[in-house]
Parts: structure tokens; C-alpha cells; sequence
């Protein structure tokens, strides 16, 4: 029952604040909902027991992406962009397309739906290990070589961004 | 809707996430929207991977979700810069401004 | 040497001479043709109604006359090689005709191509023959004396013209023509079909056109020489329709078919009625009534004295008007079999002889008087060949030949010491002044006049005895001829007292350059008159057994040609009518000489005919009308049907046509125009319109816009799932 309220709730807080984050005029605004839909999808991680993701993505995402927004914000002078016309010209076909293909994807979804019945959860077993360890355990052997690419990859990440900012190369 | 929660659910709230997210980055004019829309997306994405990742008790999906994680990471570091150099070359932040590539 | 062999070179020797002339003469001349033609004495000539011939006058009066003066080198060319030419034709004639003579049988055919060949044609029964005309030669008796009269003839002529048109302008052009129409004659009769015949024929046409306009500033001339082009030209209407029917009936115009066809028996003698035989045989004697200035078509003749007189005496005595004989006397095959038509021949030879000589008998002008015995003499070569003695008219013919080219040699002696005169009432009492000439044209008066001993009586004679005698013959022609010869008696003599006795009625300028002509003119005279005293001594008649086989040469020698088919031959009723038909005609000619000399030996007093009836002599002067009926007949006629072919007919068919093929050719560029610019360029448009509609949408995608492309990958998953859906 609980599971339920708390479910509903963090899927209010995730769909609302995405909506919300969309439709801001001030993309102060749009970033400040942004960090309520990303919690709301850190609850939804908790939720399915995935604690370290939900750790992850509170450090991560919020921590450091949306402030990295909100710095970026500041840096670029969005005054006169916020009295601009926010939707574009293509607005309504925009929105015709995502609405067809959402309408396709329920398709999808509702005749898959009995397959995705969730198990009942085996409590006798005992957790043994927690998420991390399982993580850990996971990612340093088997996916072990992805993790050092994804270094690999944040270091270009960051290289690149750096010479995308300097103002003369 | 009052049923025991179940992936099923999970998996609605990822596509309408993911809707709402492709919503955003076709119809806003804003590059910062744009790309804060397009972190939803990846949130979106991420929902669904742990959600599957539940259902069939295997850590794989949560890795990925892992991994995605970085990449958004440094796609949005990477954007952003990108971003900044638009400004500081267009003096504007809004996409339909930016075609130079037009026929 | 073979003669024989080389007969095609004949023709060609003054064909080549011709040529150099007409294409190179102009070198040659000094003296071009305006200087001497334009004289002012030209107005008072004889008072005829035509001019006269026009002798450079002016040219007499500037030279002294010992004799004329030397003529140019380049001159000097032409005189030599142009009758140099005739000469070597009549060298190789020679041969020829002897080497004829030494072969069986006596005809000798040298083709040297096919001319025309391998058409076949449905003949009239409905049998197929192939046309075919050889560029080929026959050479038989019958021609080989038409080569030797034309050759031999032609030469002295020649020489006889180098010292008559020596002061006259267009010496080279005269002489290529004169030799251009030794070849043609030359052509005609020794062509072994119709058709290389009648290509002489229509060339000896063409040059008596130029030869008698030959003085061509003078419109009189220019208008004689289309008169008998013309009229001629209806007379090879017949020929050409005959030549036709020839091809329909028989099958072949070569003459060794025809007469072999003829001589088979295929075709039975038509004494009937007319069949298509006489249809045949008239159509061919209306070509020779044209050519041989028969009754209808001689109109030509007398107005053909426009021309120098070496013309004159050439053409329209010796040579070309004797070729209708000549072509009777060749389908002599086809006249046997048509005695109709034979009695048409016959009248219409005795009508024109009796016209012509009624003509003669009040004219003034010397030439004309010539002219129209012409006419008369041919009428009596049409007399026997129409009474079925075709060797008597070809006897006639080589004997005329010789008298009448004397005579008109001789008329042109006289006017060339006349200076130019030709009126005879101007002249009188010559015959001391020019004697050579007289003495010549002595002797021709009195061959034509009928002489025994003379030429001219054999052949006149035998004609009047054929015409009596002969099947075919008949009374009245025989009377009819019969005063004739009285007529030609009585006017040729009227010509020679009037010229060379009687009273001096010279004018005193012309008497004062009264000179006997040079040697190049009186040595031809001197052997024509030789020729007109001893030419008939081979035609002596049977009668006068006295004389052995060998005086009757020329009847033996065309015996092959006329093989007389069916009928029989000449048959003497008795020797007495015979010896008294003889007398009688000599009387009559006799009679005929006194008569002249009783009236005109005298001093000129006019014309006794003018005084028996006004009525009569004007007719008789004035040709009995006939120029001025054909005119207001035929000319009017033609003149006015010509202006309303050209009023209605050219103005609206014939320019319609050519307004039309410029409409039609404007509308057809307009509809090409209207074709390139809407259809061809269309196309090409078209493409370029395809491609870019095509191009468009391609080119509208790409904005430069990067959230259309976003809408395009979204557009594109949805696409895809939808593609999921319907699986």
C-alpha cells in the first residue's frame, strides 16, 4: 500500500517536473524543475532497489550536471532569450509526432503488459550483499573493460569541453 | 492503477519521461531547454533499464544504466561548451537562429 | 583505206570543223558583225516586200576590185579548214561508194552503238518488241548518192562562200554553222533508222534557222528564220507521230526491220481504203510536205532568201529540202503498199509545182524567182515518187541539185557585181559585163528548162513519162506537169533575158562597180555547169536503145533500194506514145524559151500578164495570199489564244502554283517553327522542369535546422514501430 503511495508520488514528481521543466520561460526555472524530475527518478530508483543509482544519480546528475546548467546559465546571458517566443514554428507537428509515436509505444506496452508481471519478491532470501557490492562486484570484472573506456571517454569529454569554451584555441 | 506495482508501471512512467523529453527538445527554442530535455530522455532511459533490470534480477541492466549515466555526463559538459561557443559567436541561444546550414 | 568500214567518220569531219569554229572562231575574226551589216545603202534594194540580201555594200565601195583584198592569216584558217572538211567527207564518200560498189549485196550497215536500246513495248497486236536506235549507218545506194550529191556539192559551195563572204562580218560563224549543217545532213541520210535520221533532220532544221537569220541585226531575217523553223516544226509533228505509229504497228524504226516487215507479206497492200499503213506514209509525207516546202508548208521557202546566197543555194537547193525525198524515197516499202496515200503524194507534188511556177512567173527579185522554182521542182520529185518511180525522183533530185545550186551560185555572182542589187528591173544587158556567169547560168536555164542533152531533160522527162505511164499515175497530174514545165521554161528565161539581155536599166553608181567575180566563186560555177550538162548522161531513158546499158547507171545502181513489191513495175504501153510524150515536152519547152524571148529580149516594158489582167498579176505578185491567209488564221489565232493562256491560264494556274508552293512553304516553316519551340523545347524543358520539382522537396529538408531533423528522427521512429504494428 505504501509502496504504491510512494510510487505514485515519485512518478508525480518525475513526470510533473519534466512537464514543468519543458514549459518554463526562464530556463532558471526549467533547471530548478529539472532537479525535481531528477529526484523524482532517484525515488523510482529506491524505489526498485537500486540504492546506489539512486546515490548516483542525486551526486551525479543533480550535483553536478544541473549545477554545471545553472553555471552555464549564468555565463550565457539568457535575459533577452526569455522574452523571446519559447515554442518554435514546428511546434504542432512536433507535438502531433511524439504524440503518435507515444500512442504507438502504449500500443507496445498494453500488449505486452502480461509479461511484465513483477515477481513476488523472495524475502527468505537473505541479502547477502547489497546493490553496491553487486555493482562492484559486476563492474570490476565483467564490465571491466566498458568502465575504463568510460574514463577514457570523460576525459575526452572533458578535454573537449575545455577547448570548446577557450575563446581562441 | 491500484494493482500491486509492477514493471508495467515503471515502464509507463519511462515512456511518457521519454515522451515529455522528446517533446521538449522538438518544440523549445532555447538550446539550454533543448538540452535539458534531452537529460530527461537519458532519465528516461535509465528508468526502464533498472526496471527490467528488477524484472529479471540481473544487476546488467543497472551496469548499463551506469554507463549511461557517464556518457550524459559528458555529452552535457561537451554541449554546454559547445553552447558557449555559439553564444559567443551568434550572440543568440535560440535553435532557429542557428542555420547557417539551410539550403 | 576501208571505205567501207570508215563511213561513220563521214559525218564527223565538218562536225569537227564546226566545232572549232563555234567554239574557237571568235579568235579568228577580225571583224565583227556590226560594221558591215548597218550600211545605209540597205534601204533601196529590190522593192520586193521582204529585204534582200544584204551584201556588205559598203565594203565594195572602199575596195578596188582588181580583186579582194588578202585576207588575214586567222582568215585564212577558216577558209581552209571548212570546206577543207566537206572535201575529206566527200573523199571518204567517194571511197565508200566504190568500195560499195564492189561488194554483193550493196548495202553495208556500220553501227558504232546502241543509242537507245532494250525498252520493250506492246506493239499494236499486242506483241512485245524491244525499241531499240543504233547510233548506226547504212550505207546503200540510195544513200550513198544523197552522200556524194551533199558532199560534193557542199564543197564547192563552200569554196564558192569563202570568196562571197569575204567582206561580210561573222565569216567564222558562218562557216561552222554552214558546217554544222553538212553534218547534220550528213547525219540524216546516212542514219540507219528513223529516229538518228530524224535527229538530222530536226539539226539540218535548226541550222537553216541560223543560217537564213544569219544576218541578224535585220529583224526581216530574224522573222525568216522562225518562219521555217516553225513551220517545219509542223511538219516534224507528222514525222514524229508517224515514227510512233511505226513503233506501234511494225515494231522497229530501223529501216532493215521496217522494210523487212513491209517485204514479208505481213501486211497486205492497201488499195482498199486507208488503213493504218497510209495513216503511217501520210503522217511521214507531212514531215517532208514541212521540210521539202510542199503545198501547205512552203511559206517558209521564199522568205528563207533573207540568208546569204551560199545558203540559199546549199539548203534550200541541193541539200536540205531534198531530204523529204530523200525520206520518201527511203520508206519506198511503205508508200507501195499505200497507193492512197501514193495519190495523195502525187496531187499535192503536181499542186505545189503548179502553184509555185504560177508564183514565179511575175516576180522581180532574181532570188525569188529561184525560190519558187525550187518549190516547183520539189513538186515534181513529189510527182514521181507519189506516181510510184521512186528512182526518178532521186534521179531528179541529184540532177536539180546540180542546175539549182548554179543558179543560185550564179544569182549571187550577179548581185555581188550588182552590188547587192537584186531587183531584175535594175538590171539588164549584164552579159558582156559578166560573162562567166552568164555563160554558167546559161547552161543551168537551159538544163531546167528541159533541153535534150542537158540534165535536167532526163529527169524531167522520165517524171512526166512515169506520171503518164505508171500505174499509179494518172492524165491530169501529166497535163498538170505538162504546164508546168511550160511555166518553169517561160519563167526561168524570163530571168536570164531580163538579167542578161534586154536594155541596161543598171543604175550608174552600181554600173561602175560592175566586175566579174573572183576565181573562188567562178571556178564552182564552171564545174556545176559541167555537172548540169553531163550529170544526167547516166539516166538515160531505155527508149533511146541507141545509147548501151552503161548511160542507165543510175537506175541499176538504186535498183536494190526500191524492189518493187507486188505491183508491176513501169510497163511501156508502146514506144510511139513514149517518143511523142518526149517531143511534145521538148516542144513545150521550146515554146516556152521563145515566148520569154519574144516578150523580155526586147527592152523592158513592164509585164505583158500585169497588162492582160490587173487582177490576175497582183494576185499572182502577191503569192496568192497565202502568208496573209496563215496569217490571219493561224497567227492571229495563236497570238490571241496566247494572251488568254497568259491572261487566265499563267496568271492563275501556273503563278497560283508557284504563290501556293510559297504559302506552302511559309506554313510548313510556321508549323516546324510551332513544333521546335512547343514540342522539341518543351522536352528539353520538361527535363528541366522534372528535376526540379524532383529537387524541391530535397532541397527544403535541409533547413539548417536542427530540430527539424530531430522531428525527422522521431517521424522516423514512428514509421518504423508503426511498420512493428502491422506485422
Amino acid at each position: 500500500m505504501i509502496v504504491t503511495i510512494f510510487f505514485y508520488a515519485f512518478a508525480l514528481l518525475t513526470l510533473g517536473g519534466g512537464l514543468l521543466c519543458i514549459t518554463r520561460r526562464s530556463a532558471v526555472h526549467s533547471a530548478i524543475w529539472l532537479v525535481v524530475s531528477l529526484l523524482g527518478a532517484a525515488g523510482l530508483y529506491l524505489q526498485l532497489q537500486a540504492e546506489f543509482l539512486f546515490a548516483v544519480q542525486v551526486v551525479l546528475y543533480i550535483g553536478g550536471i544541473v549545477v554545471l546548467f545553472l553555471f552555464v546559465i549564468m555565463l550565457v546571458n539568457l535575459d533577452e532569450a526569455a522574452k523571446q517566443r519559447q515554442f518554435n514554428r514546428q511546434w504542432l507537428v512536433g507535438l502531433a509526432a511524439a504524440v503518435l509515436v507515444g500512442a504507438e509505444v502504449v500500443y507496445f506496452l498494453r500488449s505486452g503488459m502480461k509479461t511484465f508481471q513483477l515477481p513476488a519478491p523472495a524475502r527468505t532470501a537473505l541479502i547477502t550483499e547489497g546493490n553496491t557490492e553487486k555493482l562492484a562486484d559486476v563492474l570490476f570484472s565483467e564490465y571491466l573493460l566498458p568502465f575504463e573506456i568510460a574514463s577514457v571517454l570523460l576525459l575526452v569529454a572533458i578535454v573537449g569541453s575545455v577547448i570548446m569554451a577557450k575563446k581562441r584555441i | 492503477m491500484l494493482t500491486p506495482i509492477s514493471t508495467i508501471h515503471y515502464l509507463i512512467i519511462s515512456a511518457a519521461l521519454l515522451l515529455i523529453g522528446t517533446l521538449g527538445v522538438l518544440v523549445r527554442r532555447n538550446i539550454v531547454v533543448i538540452l535539458m530535455s534531452i537529460e530527461l530522455i537519458l532519465n528516461a532511459v535509465n528508468i526502464n533499464l533498472i526496471a527490467f533490470s528488477r524484472h529479471h534480477d540481473n544487476v546488467n541492466g543497472q551496469i548499463f544504466a551506469i554507463f549511461v549515466i557517464t556518457v550524459a555526463v559528458a555529452e552535457a559538459a561537451v554541449g554546454l561548451g559547445i553552447l558557449i561557443a555559439l553564444f559567443r559567436n551568434r550572440e543568440t541561444v535560440l535553435a532557429d537562429e542557428i542555420d547557417l546550414l539551410k539550403w | 583505206m576501208n571505205f567501207l568500214d570508215s563511213i561513220w567518220l563521214i559525218p564527223l569531219f565538218p562536225l569537227f570543223g564546226a566545232a572549232v569554229m563555234l567554239f574557237l572562231g571568235r579568235k579568228f575574226d577580225p571583224q565583227s558583225p556590226s560594221e558591215v551589216m548597218i550600211s545605209p545603202d540597205m534601204e533601196h534594194r529590190a522593192d520586193d516586200h521582204h529585204g534582200a540580201d544584204s551584201h556588205g555594200h559598203d565594203a565594195h565601195g572602199s575596195h578596188d576590185h582588181g580583186g579582194h583584198h588578202h585576207a588575214p592569216a586567222s582568215k585564212m584558217l577558216v577558209t581552209l579548214l571548212c570546206p577543207g572538211m566537206v572535201l575529206l567527207s566527200f573523199i571518204f564518200s567517194l571511197g565508200a561508194v566504190l568500195g560499195l560498189a564492189g561488194t554483193a549485196e550493196k548495202s553495208h550497215q556500220v553501227i558504232q552503238f546502241s543509242w537507245l536500246a532494250g525498252l520493250p513495248f506492246h506493239m499494236a497486236d499486242g506483241t512485245m518488241a524491244t525499241f531499240g536506235a543504233d547510233w548506226g549507218f547504212l550505207l546503200d545506194p540510195l544513200s550513198s548518192v544523197m552522200i556524194l550529191v551533199v558532199t560534193g556539192i557542199g564543197f564547192l559551195i563552200h569554196v564558192y562562200a569563202t570568196g562571197y563572204m569575204a567582206h561580210d562580218g561573222g565569216y567564222y560563224r558562218f562557216f561552222g554553222y554552214l558546217n554544222l549543217f553538212v553534218f547534220f545532213m550528213l547525219m540524216l541520210v546516212l542514219a540507219n533508222n528513223y529516229l538518228l535520221l530524224f535527229v538530222g533532220w530536226e539539226g539540218v532544221g535548226l541550222c537553216s534557222y541560223l543560217l537564213i537569220g544569219f544576218y541578224f541585226h535585220k529583224k526581216s531575217a530574224g522573222d525568216a528564220g522562225k518562219k521555217a523553223f516553225i513551220v517545219n516544226r509542223i511538219g516534224d509533228a507528222g514525222f514524229i507521230l508517224a515514227m510512233l505509229l511505226m513503233l506501234s504497228v511494225l515494231g522497229s524504226v530501223r529501216f532493215l526491220d521496217v522494210n523487212h516487215v513491209l517485204h514479208s507479206g505481213k501486211f497486205a497492200a492497201e488499195t482498199a481504203g486507208f488503213g493504218v499503213l497510209s495513216v503511217m506514209a501520210l503522217l511521214l509525207f507531212v514531215g517532208a510536205t514541212g521540210k521539202s516546202a510542199q503545198f501547205p508548208l512552203y511559206v517558209w521557202l521564199p522568205d528563207a532568201m533573207e540568208g546569204p546566197t551560199p545558203v540559199s543555194a546549199l539548203i534550200h537547193a541541193a541539200t536540205m529540202v531534198t531530204a523529204g525525198v530523200y525520206m520518201v524515197a527511203r520508206s519506198n516499202a511503205l508508200f507501195q503498199l499505200t497507193p492512197h496515200t501514193s495519190a495523195i503524194v502525187m496531187v499535192v507534188g503536181a499542186f505545189t509545182a503548179i502553184l509555185a511556177a504560177s508564183i514565179a512567173l511575175v516576180q522581180n527579185d532574181i532570188k525569188r524567182v529561184l525560190a519558187y522554182s525550187t518549190v516547183s521542182q520539189l513538186g515534181y520529185m513529189f510527182m514521181a515518187a507519189g506516181a510510184g518511180a521512186y528512182w526518178v525522183a532521186v534521179f531528179h533530185l541529184y540532177t536539180h541539185a546540180f542546175f539549182k545550186a548554179l543558179l543560185f551560185l550564179g544569182s549571187g555572182s550577179v548581185i555581188h557585181a550588182m552590188s547587192g542589187e537584186q531587183d531584175m528591173r535594175k538590171m539588164g544587158a549584164l552579159k558582156d559585163k559578166i560573162p562567166v556567169t552568164f555563160r554558167t547560168m546559161f547552161i543551168a536555164s537551159v538544163a531546167i528548162a528541159g533541153i535534150p542533152g542537158l540534165a535536167g531533160f532526163f529527169s524531167k522527162d522520165e517524171i512526166l513519162w512515169q506520171v503518164y505511164s505508171s500505174p499509179l499515175g494518172s492524165m491530169p497530174v501529166y497535163v498538170v506537169g505538162l504546164i508546168t514545165a511550160f511555166m518553169t521554161a517561160f519563167y526561168m528565161w524570163r530571168l536570164m533575158f531580163m538579167t542578161f539581155y534586154s536594155d541596161s536599166r543598171v543604175s550608174p553608181e552600181a554600173a561602175k562597180h560592175l566586175h566579174e567575180s573572183p576565181a573562188s566563186m567562178t571556178v564552182p560555177l564552171s564545174i556545176l555547169a559541167l555537172g548540169s550538162v553531163a550529170a544526167g548522161w547516166i539516166g538515160v531513158p531505155k527508149l533511146w536503145s541507141f545509147f548501151g546499158d552503161g548511160f542507165r547507171l543510175f537506175e541499176h545502181w538504186l535498183e536494190p533500194v526500191f524492189v518493187a513489191h507486188g505491183h508491176a513495175e513501169a510497163h511501156h504501153p508502146d514506144h510511139a506514145t513514149e517518143w511523142m510524150l518526149m517531143g511534145l515536152s521538148v516542144a513545150i519547152a521550146i515554146a516556152g524559151i521563145l515566148l520569154a524571148r519574144s516578150i523580155y529580149a526586147k527592152p523592158y516594158a513592164g509585164e505583158p500578164i500585169e497588162r492582160a489582167s490587173k487582177g490576175l498579176y497582183t494576185t499572182l505578185l502577191n503569192k496568192w495570199y497565202v502568208d496573209e491567209i496563215y496569217d490571219y488564221l493561224f497567227v492571229n489565232g495563236l497570238s490571241k489564244g496566247g494572251g488568254l493562256l497568259f491572261g487566265s491560264f499563267d496568271r492563275n494556274v501556273v503563278d497560283g502554283g508557284v504563290n501556293g508552293a510559297g504559302w506552302l512553304t511559309r506554313f510548313t516553316s510556321t508549323v516546324s517553327m510551332w513544333w521546335d519551340s512547343w514540342i522539341i523545347d518543351g522536352a528539353v524543358r520538361l527535363g528541366s522542369f522534372l528535376i526540379k520539382i524532383s529537387s524541391y522537396p530535397m532541397r527544403i529538408v535541409q533547413t539548417g535546422y536542427v530540430q527539424s531533423y530531430a522531428l525527422m528522427f522521431v517521424a522516423g521512429v514512428a514509421i518504423l514501430f508503426s511498420y512493428y504494428i502491422m506485422r
